[in-house]
């Protein structure tokens, strides 16, 4: 046992040490720290017994409880699923026509189908599913492939130009690069696409477009048609409406013809239930009712 | 006054010492004891694929940029998270990631199946400039990944490197990593045909940039993001097997 030193200050131990005339204070630690540290190893005791917690080998204590998070999460799923069944079976049954005529499924259309759009198709289409360059606004009501809901459900089952072994293909060609029409060509025929929807030409491009009906005539009409109107069956665009998926401006329609275009949707049949993508398909049709 | 055990242990150095060590290897024994059975407690995944030389240039990019600092690679056991993202995320999806890139914030999304969600163009449209695509982000922009050449030959050496801590390449995916990386980027190319027959015929070999002349470092980020969540689908068979 060391000297007891007493400080004379405040009458209590010190440690019995002095360094340069300095002598410290042996201050017991507070019992109250022993108490919280008596109340966290019981609970982990109990905490121990009761949940999974120790590995043992090539398996781990169970705990009482029997808890297993992944069986908790996929019953927590299998209960909602459960409880929205009450619908999601009428639009898993139903035909669309029939969905679209009930005003109460088609809520439910409405407020699940923006959460799937949301995290699922936003990223590309926007939020409002207004698109942008490069990818279609499925707001305007132009349509590669068709705009009805079961068309609008296969289009997002196995996609366009995706990796799915079902997947729609089209796939507009590069007639300049590839050398089928020179440069001075795919200027006309752009400048005759562009007086096909009233766009604004240039006195230059006013001048080509005769040139570039002939062009188009003996080109482009296999898939976009005569009437240039497009075709849903090759899933090409009409270029007489106000849509552009690309651009309007002479130079973006340019290189669409002189480099062609290959857009890609990706397949959404495994990552999306059947009845998402019917979802999806009748929530995508309502995206167009704002803006017309 | 009393004599604390403390107190006397304090003062007995070679005790103290000893004592140290024996708590400290309480704590060093909880965390490396269930090491020594990792084979058998990470899950079955026969149908596990290795990234290829080009997809691990694109998670070196991943791990230069600090992608991992905002964007986790876990989806958690809750039910918002499942029904968000997908299955939620098994240690054996992650069995070749080294070091793992699981994360611990998320300020953009979770990116653990992300694989084939987005096309190519999107990708790179949002790594140019994400506001280009998604208004409302505050991702930066990493623009340079389209311009700067991808670092191709050392990749033999990246992969010897994980070999060494247990990922199973062989000697002719080291030998041939250069030329892979190069093939996958570009299934124009005669060394394309290499990549599918070492890795997979689930391999994506496209021109992930657009630009088929040159292998950039746009080309292996977008490689390594569409082939996340796509190694394995023991995710799926999990999930579905506990539907049943």
């Amino acid at each position: 046992m060391a000297i007891e030193k007493r400080d004379p200050v405040t009458g209590r131990v010190t440690t019995g040490h002095e360094w340069n005339g300095i002598e410290e204070l042996e201050t017991p630690i507070p019992r109250v720290v022993f108490f919280f540290l008596a109340v966290t190893t019981l609970f982990a005791v109990v905490y121990w017994v009761l949940m999974p917690a120790w590995p043992v080998g090539v398996t781990y204590t169970r705990g009482l409880l029997g808890i297993d998070q992944r069986e908790v999460v996929m019953r927590q799923v299998e209960d909602a699923a459960v409880l929205r069944a009450a619908w999601t079976d009428r639009v898993g049954a139903a035909g669309f026509e029939e969905i679209m005529a009930d005003a109460t499924l088609m809520q439910h259309v409405r407020d699940t189908g923006r959460t799937l759009f949301i995290d699922n198709c936003a990223a590309c289409h926007g939020t409002r599913g207004t698109g942008g360059p490069g990818f279609p606004n499925l707001a305007a009501g132009a349509w590669l492939w068709g705009g009805d809901p079961e068309t609008l459900a296969e289009t997002i089952r196995v996609g366009i130009n995706s990796t799915s072994d079902e997947t729609r293909v089209s796939q507009m060609l590069a007639f300049g690069r590839d050398g089928v029409l020179g440069r001075e060509e795919v200027r006309s025929v752009a400048a005759y696409v562009r007086s096909l929807s009233d766009l604004p030409l240039g006195e230059a491009d006013r001048g080509r477009i005769e040139a570039g009906k002939e062009i188009f005539a003996a080109n482009c009409v296999a898939c976009h048609g005569e009437d240039a109107k497009g075709s849903t069956d090759a899933g090409a665009p009409d270029l007489t409406d106000a849509a552009w998926i690309y651009g309007s401006d002479a130079q973006t329609v340019f290189t669409s013809i002189y480099s062609g275009r290959q857009g890609h949707m990706p397949h959404w049949e495994g990552r999306l239930s059947p009845v998402d993508i019917k979802l999806l398909a009748l929530y995508v049709g309502t995206l167009g009712e704002d803006a017309r | 006054m009393k004599e604390f055990f403390h107190r006397r242990i304090e003062r007995n150095a070679i005790g103290f010492v000893l004592a140290i060590v024996g708590v400290a290897s309480i704590g060093g024994l909880v965390e490396i004891a269930p090491l020594f059975t990792i084979h058998e407690t990470v899950e079955a995944a026969p149908d596990m694929r290795l990234y290829t030389p080009l997809e691990l240039a694109g998670r070196n990019l991943y791990i230069r940029e600090g992608c991992y600092a905002c964007h986790s690679q876990m989806i958690r056991t809750l039910r918002d998270e499942v029904e968000r993202y997908g299955p939620y995320s098994l240690a054996a999806e992650s069995q070749y990631d080294h070091p793992m890139l699981w994360g611990s914030k998320r300020t953009g999304p979770d990116l653990a199946r992300l694989g084939a969600k987005y096309s190519d163009a999107w990708h790179v449209a949002h790594l140019i400039n994400p506001r280009d695509v998604v208004p409302e982000s505050v991702m930066p922009r990493y623009g340079w990944l389209q311009r700067n050449p991808l670092r191709i030959d050392d990749l033999g050496e990246h992969l010897a490197a994980q070999r060494a801590v247990g990922v199973p390449y062989t000697d002719a995916m080291i030998e041939n990593a250069t030329a892979d990386a190069r093939g996958q980027a570009n299934p124009e190319a005669a060394e394309s045909s290499g990549v599918t027959e070492r890795y997979g015929e689930a391999t994506n070999v496209r021109v992930f940039d657009g630009n088929p002349s040159l292998v950039t470092e746009m080309d292996a980020l977008v490689a390594y993001l569409q082939v996340l969540g796509q190694l394995t689908g023991a995710a799926h068979q999990e999930t579905a097997g506990r539907q049943e």
